[in-house]
């Protein structure tokens, strides 16, 4: 398909999304980054039946902890789609990049650089 | 178990705002299985308060560690080897392991992260629900094994009061009135006939009204 997405979007791997933790999220932050998203299969088509609504339910929750911390929670967000739909990936991670752009950089990153500074 | 919450995290910030070394302090026990301040649960804490202090340029270092227990002597001394290297501990344990720590570290300052709320058990999981208050003389065996005294909002002895209604508590609609869940299972187990024996006012002695409980076995004691 040779379909482009921003080369700054790193993937991390998982057996599904159903291993995604709420401290995996936050760890994420801790380290920095600007934004993070989880792709999952489908809903209802979960090879184990309740991975993808599991991890849902972690990012709507790790969403509060970022507000709760200061982060903006939209840097988070979960997406479905299947492995066929090539072309909604790259949709999704143009979307997630424009609305990480317009967000800025992650606010602990802004304080670390005011710190040095 | 002792089921608690952690305590919003805005005053978990203010409360260790002078501080730049913390011990977090979790427990693997009744406070695991509520999902309040297990080690996972002191993995986000931590995880937060990192990010929050770092966001506000207040670096926080934060050393993570869960006693299998904080309310008993065979654990607490764990932390004796690194505990003065942190200027206070933030607990995720019950009230009792809170002060339990506290009591060994007497000159350390130990905060509170939980709000313990009650006795109870797991509904299913993520959902825990209150079912005794520690009374000291149990009355399930005339109550249908239903607790009047956690379960009812007035702990009545001889309920229900006039506020039950379709099997609802007056205190709120989505609380079971313990009256009625009591009649419910008298008549299940054929004993409908104890609703008419009337159960006598409670000696609150044995109960918080006596002051703190104290309990001993002799013969376990090694002194
Ligand atoms: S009667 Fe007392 S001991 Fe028994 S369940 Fe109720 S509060 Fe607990
Ligand atoms: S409605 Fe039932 S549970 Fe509520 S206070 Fe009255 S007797 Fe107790």
């Amino acid at each position: 398909m040779r379909l482009n997405y921003p080369t700054f979007i790193k993937i991390i791997k998982v057996p599904c999304t159903g291993r995604v933790d709420i401290l995996t999220l936050l760890k994420a932050f801790e380290a920095g980054v600007d934004g993070a998203y989880v792709a999952g299969c489908m809903e209802g088509e979960c090879h184990f039946l309740k991975g993808n609504i599991r991890a849902r339910k972690r990012v709507e929750y790790a969403k509060t902890l970022l507000a709760e911390v200061g982060i903006e929670p939209e840097r988070l967000e979960m997406y479905n789609l299947s492995a066929a739909q090539g072309a909604r990936f790259a949709a999704i991670a143009n979307e997630m990049a424009e609305k990480i752009r317009s967000l800025g950089p992650s606010p602990l990153k802004k304080a670390k650089a005011a710190f040095v500074a | 178990m002792i089921v608690g919450n952690r305590k919003p995290f805005e005053e978990i910030l203010e409360m260790v705002k002078p501080f730049k070394k913390i011990l977090l302090l979790g427990c693997r026990e009744c406070i695991t299985v509520c999902a309040a301040g297990g080690e996972r649960e002191v993995g986000v804490l931590a995880s937060e308060l990192k990010m929050a202090r770092a966001k506000d340029g207040q670096e926080i270092e934060i050393k993570e560690f869960t006693l299998e227990r904080q309310c008993d002597y065979e654990f607490i001394d764990q932390i004796k080897p690194f505990i003065d290297d942190y200027e206070a501990v933030v607990s995720m344990a019950c009230g009792a392991g809170i002060q339990y720590t506290a009591e060994h570290y007497p000159s350390k300052i130990v905060l509170p992260a939980i709000n313990t709320t009650f006795l109870g058990v797991t509904l299913e999981q993520g959902v825990w629900s209150e079912r005794c208050q520690g009374c000291g003389e149990c009355v399930l065996h005339l109550t249908g094994g239903v607790c009047p005294v956690a379960r009812c909002a007035k702990s009545l002895f001889n309920g229900p009061c006039g506020g039950s209604a379709s099997g609802k508590c007056e205190v709120n609609k989505d609380t079971d009135c313990a009256w009625q869940l009591i009649v419910d299972r008298l008549k299940t187990l054929g004993q409908l006939d104890r609703y008419e024996d009337f159960i006598p006012a409670k000696d609150w002695k044995p109960s918080r009204d006596g002051g703190p409980r104290t309990r001993v076995r002799e013969d376990l004691r090694l002194c």
